[in-house]
């Protein structure tokens, strides 16, 4: 049985033919298991009117590192949907910031486990559910609640993505994923949630076979296109943030 | 003496149980990991699924793939696991955090509290503070009696946008530790020297021994 690579050449290649006005997941937590090279090479790659999706917009910690805000900047955002629409302190302006006070970007603000269930739901088939969080807040209003059990509970949507960037610790040429320590995150969600996946990966890609199938976090059918991070300064990878 | 904010971290970390499951909430909260539990086993859950983490790893030592919801660079204690985002909030939405601590901005008698968006913000902070407070079995705040221009920060309904309704089980400051009853802030311990009249001068409700 013939397999065909997932491996592309180089990250230019791995975001080739993004169309204008896709909506894009982009995995991480802080520093681990963020895209920063498929970011990059997005910038790079030009496509606009994106609305893009992760936990952050980013930009609120030194050293910065390719993020939504570089993309806002760069002109390429119609839309974010992130858990954080400013900093986690009061005093932080994100560069995204300004761009959303002017109303040049729109922004939808989504609790951050409501918004990992949603791209869960979205991959799983799911078209809507239920949860707790939120009710009785500012985002509940005008929204359907019902009350299942005693409790009352707010009606959230799936979040169907076209493209998801993902970072991993190892794959094989099936696409087969692992993901270490806390890199894995939303990554697995947005795999699922997405009809093309992307992914930058850290090790050497193995054989397919390589991975023991009891060890795979996400499997290779839902991967389209692998790239093998190159060693620094020519691959982007986690550093230690500054104190603050 | 008001308390210093280790010993507000101290002093909330009296109240967890053996065998607590907790999460720590960004800013403050993160100075209760320093607590030392004696014979209590405490397990500390971050909401980016990790479960089971320990101290901040030491200068040289840090796992730049390894962070707690703070993004500090945590260390994993023997029998840690590691979950994706999903089945980190199921963990939290399906009961298993008993408690949740929490910074805040401003904490109501009625148990509401505000900590993701500030007056005049368009956009806000919420990362996992909703999820959390909605679905733990308490909810501990931490945060400082009044802003830096005195204006209390206990009152009897929030000003600013609620982050979940009637969840409050404490609020520790440096004045003291307090239990919201509907009405008013019930005095569960003071700072030293601390007074009953300087608590009360200092909140916008009532306060109740």
């Amino acid at each position: 049985m013939a397999r065909r690579s997932k491996v592309v050449a180089d990250f230019d290649a791995a975001v080739a033919g993004i169309p204008d006005g896709s909506t894009i997941a982009i995995g991480g937590f802080a520093m681990p298991g963020v895209p920063f090279n498929l970011v990059a090479a997005l910038l790079r790659q030009g496509a606009k009117r994106l609305t893009c999706i992760a936990n952050t917009t980013g930009g609120a910690h030194k050293p910065r590192m390719p993020d939504i805000g570089m993309l806002v900047e760069n002109g390429q955002v119609a839309k974010v949907i992130c858990s954080f629409t400013a900093g986690t302190r009061a005093s932080d302006v994100l560069p995204f910031t300004p761009y959303y006070e002017r109303g040049e970007v729109e922004a939808e603000i989504v609790p951050q486990g409501t918004l990992a269930e949603r791209l869960r739901a979205a991959g799983a088939g799911i078209p809507a559910f239920y949860t707790p969080t939120a009710v009785g807040t500012e985002l509940a209003e005008g929204r359907e609640t019902r009350v299942i059990n005693g409790r009352e509970v707010l009606l959230e949507y799936a979040l169907p993505v076209d493209v998801a960037f993902i970072r991993a610790y190892q794959a094989d040429e099936a696409g087969n994923l692992r993901f270490r320590r806390s890199q894995r995150n939303f990554n697995p969600l947005m795999a699922m949630a997405a009809k093309l996946v992307i992914v930058e990966v850290e090790e050497p890609i193995l054989p397919a076979g390589a991975i023991d199938p009891d060890d795979v976090h996400t499997p290779g059918i839902l991967v389209q296109r692998l790239v093998q991070i190159p060693p620094p300064p020519e691959g982007l990878w986690p550093v230690k943030r500054e104190a603050r | 003496m008001p308390w210093s904010r280790p010993q507000m971290a101290e002093r909330l970390a009296r109240e967890f149980q053996d065998g607590w499951i907790v999460n720590l909430g960004v800013g403050m909260p993160t100075l209760i990991a320093d607590v030392p539990f004696g014979d209590r086993e405490i397990t500390y859950h971050s909401e980016n699924g990790v479960i089971g983490y320990g101290p901040v790893a030491a200068p040289g030592q840090e796992d730049l793939q390894l962070v707690n919801a703070s993004g500090q660079n945590v260390t994993l204690l023997p029998g840690a696991a590691i979950v994706h985002h999903a089945d980190s909030f199921a963990l939290i939405r399906g009961g298993r955090m008993d408690v949740t601590v929490m910074g805040a901005y401003e904490a109501a008698a009625n148990g509401d509290f505000a900590n993701w968006k500030v007056k005049g913000a368009k956009g806000g902070g919420i990362g996992g503070a909703m999820d959390l407070a909605a679905s733990a079995k308490r909810v501990y705040l931490m945060l400082e009696h009044r802003t830096r221009d005195g204006t209390p920060r206990l009152m009897a309904r929030c000003s600013l946008p609620i982050t979940a309704r009637g969840v409050v089980t404490l609020v520790v400051t440096e004045l003291g530790l307090f239990a919201p009853t509907g009405e008013a802030f019930a005095v569960r311990d003071l700072a030293p020297g601390v007074t009953l009249d300087e608590v009360r001068a200092a909140t916008a409700c009532p306060v109740v021994e």
